[in-house]
């Protein structure tokens, strides 16, 4: 167990000035209700709970908790919304709503950047750049489907399936919604969704652009709760279909309590990404893209390449440039514009990430962590890289779900694919190498939903996404992110 | 004294690996005909005999993923080449089993030889059909392809004996999965014998593999095996679907459920069943 110090770089010593968004622009409201049939219920006819800042510990708003009653209501709005109104409009009409709704997602894309940041902890510059912008194209590109549903390769005139619960996790909170909601609606269903316990906020937001879209009410409603709104949405003899994205854990228990009924079941679960690069790659974007595959949005990415696997010959430069760079990274509060690195989601995730890392040091890899400092309060863990990680090691199997990188070396293209593959896994890898035949070999090889050659964490709503094995199953994106909403 | 002669009769083994072994277990059980007269003992497949069938299966997957769709599409058809010389005892198994009359259990035979025929023109065509490129924003080539999900186990429909059979095991197999199957239990020999056509055509030994028993006693181990990827549930009751999904859900196996719309050709669930989706990106640049 040793705990290297790391080396110092002329760049570590830059500082740079705060440069900080303004949270007032989140607008929020003291308290959220249910977001039923079209409607706000009332904040006081609920149990409350208080959704907090990640980077601070204080209260951003008071949401409320949907139970049972909660989740039938819902599924009734969805329902009637289903039989009367959605069912009958055409798809082209239903495009409209879906490109109404992308445009308004961009007019209000600095509020929902602000609150999302707010609420989950990540960098203001990837919830400007990423998450609101991708979920804004997702719901134009599914747009665009509503009417063109003949022509996606699933025969003529494919029917929706009808009311689909959808459960989406905090790491993404309104892309995940979107890319839920977008092909879903798209394909003529309605909707019953039920955001993260640590992450209404964007929801609730969401909520009242679909409002501002005049979407009929109870196409879609979205109910804020815990994991007991969760079980009854699955549960709910009314609900048609589930689409689960979230740990294989809950994900298994989804599977087996759907087994009994006629519900249509998409997964969308963990991962252990590798991340592999030959001894060819161009070095100092092969640096940047395990940076990025592992620190983007603290880690917490169920495909992060949390695995890297290095080519023997050049692992000594690899782990000393990767080390440099982790040094640079810069780690604190998610609102500031220079931040990388923000807070980790919530004090349970913290812990099980702390759990996992000890576990490291215990099993013998050598750490190497940041020596940022870090706020005194809210959550936070230092961007953390362990070397001489052997394969049964528990942080080379598990899934951390944070900013821990584990590095594992390899001598043959043959060695680096079965140790790719040695995982329960199979969500995303990465390969960098300058040869193309190399690359499209261990492609081939790989047993994984998406596979990033010379880059790391690209999404785009054309491009299928989901896993094989227990990463889950079915795809969100593309044409064949359809299936999961098509009765076919 | 010409009319004296007995008959040779055979035993019905297992096909696991592209050997005939008998059950481990030493077990058989007795098989009658549709009329209730005894046709023949046939091995009784054990838990172990999956095992080695799923080790098996396995081990031939990647070579047979591994294989050009173009020499898939042969092998599959060979099949059929081999099925059509010995239709008349297809037939006569097919209507034994199912008390079908001489001219019926003959067209069974010749639709699920065609149906062979079919499925073999769709191994290299799947992947156009399934997959594609994606227009992402951004300097990427970005493209989409069907790839087997692995070992894939087959319970077949206990009515169909032949026909059920054919439609339930190529589809697996045709978009790259290897596959153990269980035919019916109480009309089995129509695939066994279809499984001596297979090892004596091009099929390598573990892509098809055969365990005939009592589905209740065998599909409990399909369903919670970890090194299967998929189950098709088309041979067992609702009910019976019902419990072996929950148990599937313990490695989150990709699982159909017994189908109204088996044999409809124009459908492709059957084929999309066992398919994954595998994405990959590749930078764009000078």
């Amino acid at each position: 167990m040793t705990d290297k110090s790391l080396e110092s770089s002329t760049l570590g010593s830059l500082q740079y000035d705060p440069a900080p968004e303004l949270a007032a622009i989140a607008r929020l409201r003291p308290s959220y209700g249910l977001f039923i049939d079209g409607r706000f219920t009332d904040p006081s006819t609920h149990e409350q709970f208080a959704s907090l800042n990640p980077a601070t510990e204080e209260t951003l708003a008071m949401v409320s908790s949907a139970n049972a009653a909660d989740v039938d209501r819902a599924v009734a709005a969805a329902r009637k919304a289903y039989d009367t109104v959605w069912s009958k409009t055409t798809g082209a009409e239903r495009a409209k709503y879906l490109f109404r709704i992308a445009r308004l997602i961009l007019e209000r894309s600095r509020e929902l950047a602000v609150v999302e940041t707010l609420d989950n902890g990540k960098p203001i510059r990837e919830s400007r750049d990423i998450d609101i912008p991708l979920a804004a194209a997702h719901f134009f590109y599914y747009a665009g489907w509503a009417d063109k549903l003949d022509h996606a390769g699933f025969g003529v005139s494919p029917q929706p399936i009808g009311v689909a619960g959808q459960i989406i996790p905090w790491n993404f909170p309104l892309l995940m919604a979107a890319w839920k909601l977008a092909p879903a609606l798209a394909a003529g269903n309605t909707c019953v969704l039920k955001p993260a316990e640590t992450t209404p906020l964007t929801a609730l937001v969401l909520a009242e652009i679909l409002q501002q879209a005049e979407l009929p009410d109870g196409v879609v409603n979205i109910l804020t709760g815990d994991g007991v709104a969760g079980a009854a949405l699955v549960d709910h003899p009314g609900v048609n279909k589930i689409a689960f994205t979230g740990s294989t854990e809950v994900g298994r228990l989804i599977q087996q309590r759907t087994a009994a009924s006629n519900k249509r079941l998409t997964l969308e679960l963990g991962g252990k990404g590798a991340n592999i690069v030959f001894d060819d790659a161009p070095i100092d974007e092969m640096i940047e893209g395990i940076i990025d595959g592992i620190f983007f949005n603290q880690g917490h990415v169920c495909c992060a390449g949390s695995r890297l696997l290095v080519q023997e010959s050049v692992a000594d430069e690899v782990l000393r440039r990767l080390v440099r760079r982790v040094e640079q990274l810069r780690v604190g509060d998610p609102m500031d514009k220079n931040t990388d690195v923000g807070a980790i989601n919530s004090a349970a995730q913290l812990a099980r990430i702390k759990e996992l890392t000890d576990y490291g040091m215990s099993e013998g890899a050598t750490r190497y962590t940041s020596s940022c400092v870090l706020p005194d309060k809210g959550y936070w863990f230092a961007p953390t890289v362990f070397a001489d990680v052997t394969q049964s090691h528990r942080i080379a199997r598990e899934e951390i779900f944070g900013p821990v990188l584990s590095v594992l070396t390899f001598r043959t293209p043959e060695e680096a694919v079965a140790k790719a593959n040695n995982t329960n896994y199979g969500l995303a890898c990465g390969v960098w190498s300058e040869k193309g035949s190399r690359t499209l070999w261990v492609a081939q090889r790989l047993r994984a939903g998406v596979i990033w050659a010379n880059t790391y964490n690209r999404f785009d709503p054309s491009s299928p996404f989901g896993g094989m094995r227990e990463s889950g199953f079915g795809r969100e994106g593309g044409r064949h992110g359809l299936e999961a909403y098509l009765n076919v | 004294m010409s009319d004296a002669r007995q008959d040779v009769r055979k035993t019905y083994k297992l096909l696991i690996n592209g050997a005939f072994p008998r059950s481990e277990s030493g077990r058989s059980y007795e098989v009658l005909s549709s009329k209730g007269e005894f046709l023949a003992n046939v091995a009784q497949g054990s838990r172990k005999d999956l095992r080695d069938a799923v080790t098996a299966a396995r081990a031939a997957q990647p070579k047979w993923w591994g294989a050009t769709a173009y020499n898939r599409g042969q092998v599959i058809y060979r099949l059929a080449e081999m099925a059509e010389s010995r239709r008349a005892e297809l037939a006569e198994h097919v209507g034994l089993a199912e008390g079908l009359k001489d001219a019926a259990a003959k067209s069974c035979v010749s639709r699920s030889i065609d149906r062979i025929v079919w499925y073999a023109g769709w191994a290299d065509k799947i992947t156009q059909v399934l997959g594609g490129a994606n227009p992402v924003a951004g300097p990427f080539f970005n493209f989409s392809l069907p790839t087997p999900s692995g070992v894939v186990a087959v319970v077949a429909p206990q009515e169909s004996s032949l026909e059920g059979f054919v439609d339930t095991v190529l589809a697996p197999i045709v978009v790259g999965n290897t596959v153990l199957a269980i035919p019916s239990e109480i009309r089995p020999t129509p695939a066994v014998l279809l499984g001596e056509m297979s090892a004596t055509s091009d099929f390598p030994a573990g892509l098809l593999n055969i365990i005939t028993g009592y589905t209740g006693e065998l599909t409990p181990t399909l369903a919670t095996h970890e090194d299967i990827d998929g189950i098709d549930l088309e041979g067992v009751s609702n009910d019976e679907a019902i419990e072996l999904s929950a148990l599937a859900a313990g490695s989150i196996k990709r699982v159909l459920r017994p189908d109204e719309h088996r044999g409809d050709a124009a459908s492709l669930r059957r084929l999309r069943a066992f398919v994954e989706t595998s994405t990959v990106w590749h930078t764009v640049g000078q």
